[in-house]
């Protein structure tokens, strides 16, 4: 009746039964417990932290490496290549949603809760009753000046080198993934170090200027709405910068033990897309954080 | 029949049977063992919501304060509404998808079974902290399941706890919704097009899109409320150029769709359960999908709603009522369609169908309730009254949970192999109606008069009506009991219940599920199905499927 089996292609794979899962989410929970107590004060000391921690990169890098060697063990089918890259492309648009979250406050912050802190509007009694002598100009910390007075980082310096660094990176991946499809390893390799080499410059950079920020301009997380949406932006940036720099260079390590065949070779591609992804936040941030 | 079950002896190399005792439900990777647990954790949570829920009526039975503490008192109506939104309800749906997904479009198992694992364990560990938090200093949080700064900025310990457990439940919701989403797009069986998908398969795949959507949106928010309390920043706090209402704006664009989230999966079940019990097929099938798509679309803009009375700019007052009132449209085909369902049907009216009906009628009220909320001047009253509690009570309630408890009762036969006992379904579902309608009803009349929710007393006047809502509340749990001893007794094989059931469990039913045995072996369509178009044709026939169409 309904179900005549089709002829017999290869079977989608169905990974047997794993203790991953459950050992990472225990691993995430003693972090979570180390870090909740901490921020509470409890004195329950950051034993649970890094047993936490230790424990989820061990898990994490045995899941992938799992993934690897049934991937070069040529369990994955096409179907499976295809699941791959629909949840990486929806794990992105996740991400994506996350930094709107980010890029939400600051929009609002700029453009209603400040001017309306300024009086303009329907909320003049606020302004009138709070703050009658606020006026509301960006970059603000606010009507009761948070944090002390404070510079913000000129765009047109360090930001525009980071961004000429990441779209750099973003043309040497890309070659990288030329070279691989055209089956050149060594060039592929070398292109992708390059890549690792522009990532780490970026971090590099990235952290050099939060020292000049905390240290000379007095921008802090402290400062107002500005320093706020500053460094959550940027830092969760930052920390996407540095998971695709590890990717990255993970991505690389595999090239060089002979994985990937130039038609197939999705972890690569993946991990390029993650790139790019950490790309185009940046140039967004760079337009309405640094810039505008 | 199904054929492929003439495959179950081969020995595969890639086939495998569940590991013994305790650890075959830790390490499992298949999706109807990942589906059973993920039912059994939502009934456990909806049993833990359902005690804090009566401790809320007890309290509220007479006007004074009886049993607890205001504090304790807050602490129950906050968690009572995490541990049911994020325990219950959507754990429970995400369990049918687990169950039910794979076997409607033909493929082995969800696309990912790793992270489907990984999906589900995450959430007794996240529940499991959010639970603790009831005996830290301080208590659990009690500012409300909508966490407003500054006041859930004043939880004790339980803070940071709180924060981290919503973290959780959103990685384990992304996951899931992944998972379901590549299921959908990539695993169906040749001949299953999109638009001959059964409509639980495609609410489920417009659900998960909501889920990753929003979740991730919760997670910014909450983010945002922890740097503001351990980290100095100033997000919502207004002398650092902050405001505590854009907690609210960026907590219901992910709150609204939430709604949605929590409902669109139960217009699935319904539409799957009305035409087996009418013996037609579901009356605009292409309507009902592109009534979900609209809803979906519709819930990214709405939400503001919530918000009447914070003080926006009358634009914006203007802007979400219509938005909100444009909703009752798709809503209102989806009524109408399963009402054409039913039209000169042959109806029978098995436990699922009168829960389904349940669902249409109840559901019905609650999205009426909805108008008159979304109407902002008249809100401006309504307003944090027991109104709002009654309206999002019947949509959550007769509409979400009734349409889980249909979905278990349709299935469990396909689940189990054994027939659930009919008489006490039936009792289950009248005791189930009588009291939900006792408990919420009242509370329509107690809200217009004025009496505002999370408030552990009230004025004398509101007594009477209070009193017919405890009563209803006690009374629906305790008609619990005949569900879960009638839905174990299934499990369990009790009360002589034995197994033998026929593929088609129900004459009326349509669909994959149905082709394989009863009880569903442990693999199913390994080797995808051909799909035959009179299985599809059955499914949603666009003329009467009692015509021409021979049932099984």
């Amino acid at each position: 009746m309904a179900s005549t089996a089709a002829p017999h292609t290869q079977r989608y794979y169905v990974p047997a039964p794993s203790a991953w899962p459950f050992v990472l989410t225990v691993g995430l929970v003693a972090t979570i417990i180390g870090v909740g107590a901490y921020l509470e004060g409890a004195h329950i000391g950051p034993l649970p932290i890094w047993i936490g921690v230790a424990l989820s990169i061990y898990i994490i890098f045995r899941w992938f490496r799992g993934i690897a060697r049934e991937s070069e063990g040529g369990l994955y089918s096409a179907q499976v290549d295809r699941t791959y890259r629909w949840g990486m492309s929806w794990f992105i648009f996740s991400e994506v949603m996350f930094f709107g979250a980010f890029f939400g406050a600051l929009f609002y912050a700029r453009s209603l809760s400040l001017p309306w802190l300024g009086g303009e509007g329907s909320k003049l009694a606020t302004h009138l009753t709070l703050w009658p002598g606020f006026e509301a100009v960006w970059p603000s910390n606010g009507p009761a000046n948070l944090g002390g007075e404070f510079e913000t980082i000129p765009a047109f310096g360090v930001p525009l080198l980071n961004t000429i660094i990441l779209l750099t990176s973003g043309f040497t991946i890309t070659m990288a993934h030329h070279a691989l499809k055209e089956n050149k390893r060594l060039a592929c390799i070398l292109w992708m170090w390059a890549t690792v080499a522009l990532g780490v410059s970026f971090l590099f950079l990235q952290a050099e200027e939060y020292i000049h920020a905390y240290t000379e301009l007095n921008l802090t997380l402290h400062s107002g709405i500005y320093g706020s949406t500053f460094f959550m932006l940027t830092g969760f940036h930052g920390m996407h910068v540095t998971l695709g720099t590890i990717m990255l260079i993970v991505i690389t390590l595999r090239l060089m033990a002979g994985h990937f065949k130039p038609d197939a070779h999705f972890g690569f591609e993946g991990v390029a897309w993650y790139w790019h992804f950490v790309d185009v936040v940046w140039i967004g941030l760079f337009i309405v954080v640094y810039w505008l | 029949m199904a054929h492929h079950d003439t495959h179950a002896d081969h020995a595969h190399d890639d086939h495998h049977g569940p590991e013994k005792g305790i650890m075959r439900w830790i390490k499992t990777t298949n999706h109807k063992d990942l589906g059973t647990l993920y039912l059994f954790f939502a009934f456990t949570m909806f049993f833990i919501g359902g005690l804090m829920s009566l401790v809320i009526r007890a309290e509220l039975f007479v006007p004074g304060l009886q049993f607890v503490q205001p504090e304790f008192f807050n602490q129950m109506t906050t968690m009572h509404a995490l541990v049911m939104i994020f325990g219950g309800v959507m754990p429970a749906f995400v369990g049918l998808a687990n169950w039910m997904v794979p076997m409607m479009i033909g493929c082995s198992d969800l696309a990912l079974p790793r992270v489907n694992n990984w999906g589900f364990w995450i959430l007794p560990f996240a529940f499991g902290l959010l639970l603790s938090t009831l005996f830290m200093d301080g208590g659990a949080p009690a500012g409300g399941w909508t966490m407003y700064p500054p006041l859930v900025l004043q939880t004790g310990e339980a803070f940071p706890f709180l924060i981290f457990a919503v973290h959780l439940m959103g990685i384990s919701s992304i996951t899931g919704a992944i998972n379901v989403v590549v299921t959908i797009l990539n695993m169906r069986a040749p001949g299953m097009t999109l638009l001959k998908m059964p409509l639980f398969v495609w609410t489920w795949l417009i659900t998960a899109y909501l889920l990753i959507a929003v979740m991730p949106v919760l997670a910014g928010a909450v983010t945002m409320l922890l740097t503001d309390k351990y980290f100095g920043t100033s997000f919502f706090t207004a002398s650092g150029g902050g405001d505590p209402v854009l907690f609210q704006h960026i907590f219901w664009f992910f709150g609204h769709p939430e709604v949605y989230i929590m409902i669109l999966p139960a217009f699935g079940i319904v539409s799957t359960i009305i035409p087996t019990f009418a013996r037609k097929a579901l009356f605009g099938y292409d309507s009902m999908v592109y009534a979900t798509a609209s809803i979906a679309f519709l819930s990214f803009i709405v939400w503001a709603h919530h918000m009447f009375t914070v003080g926006m700019p009358l634009a914006g007052e203007l802007f979400f009522m219509f938005a909100t009132m444009l909703i009752a449209v798709p809503t209102g085909v989806k009524v109408f369609n399963w009402v054409a369902t039913m039209w000169k049907g042959s109806m029978t009216f098995e436990t699922p169908m009168l829960f389904a009906l349940g669902f249409v009628f109840l559901f019905t009220i609650g999205g009426f309730s909805g108008l008159m909320l979304a109407i902002t001047p008249v809100d401006f009253q309504y307003h944090d009254t027991y109104f709002v509690v009654a309206h999002f009570h019947y949509v959550l309630v007769p509409g979400a949970v009734f349409s889980i408890i249909a979905a278990v009762y349709y299935w469990i036969p396909k689940w189990t192999g054994r027939m659930y006992n009919e008489f006490w379904g039936k009792v289950h579902f009248w005791l189930s109606a009588i009291f939900i309608n006792l408990t919420f009803f009242p509370q329509h009349f107690a809200g217009l008069a004025g009496m505002q929710r999370r408030v552990p007393d009230y004025a004398v006047q509101f007594t009477d009506w209070n009193v017919i809502s405890s009563i209803g509340a006690f009374g629906f749990f305790a008609a619990q009991f005949i569900f879960i001893i009638n839905i174990l007794a299934c499990c369990y094989g009790w009360f002589g219940r034995k197994q033998g059931l026929p593929a088609r469990v129900w004459e009326g039913a349509h669909g994959l599920e149905w082709t394989v045995p009863s009880p569903a072996p442990y693999h199913t369509f390994e080797d995808p199905p051909q799909v035959t178009e009179a299985e599809l044709t059955a499914v949603h026939d666009k003329t009467d499927a009692l015509d021409g169409h021979k049932l099984a």
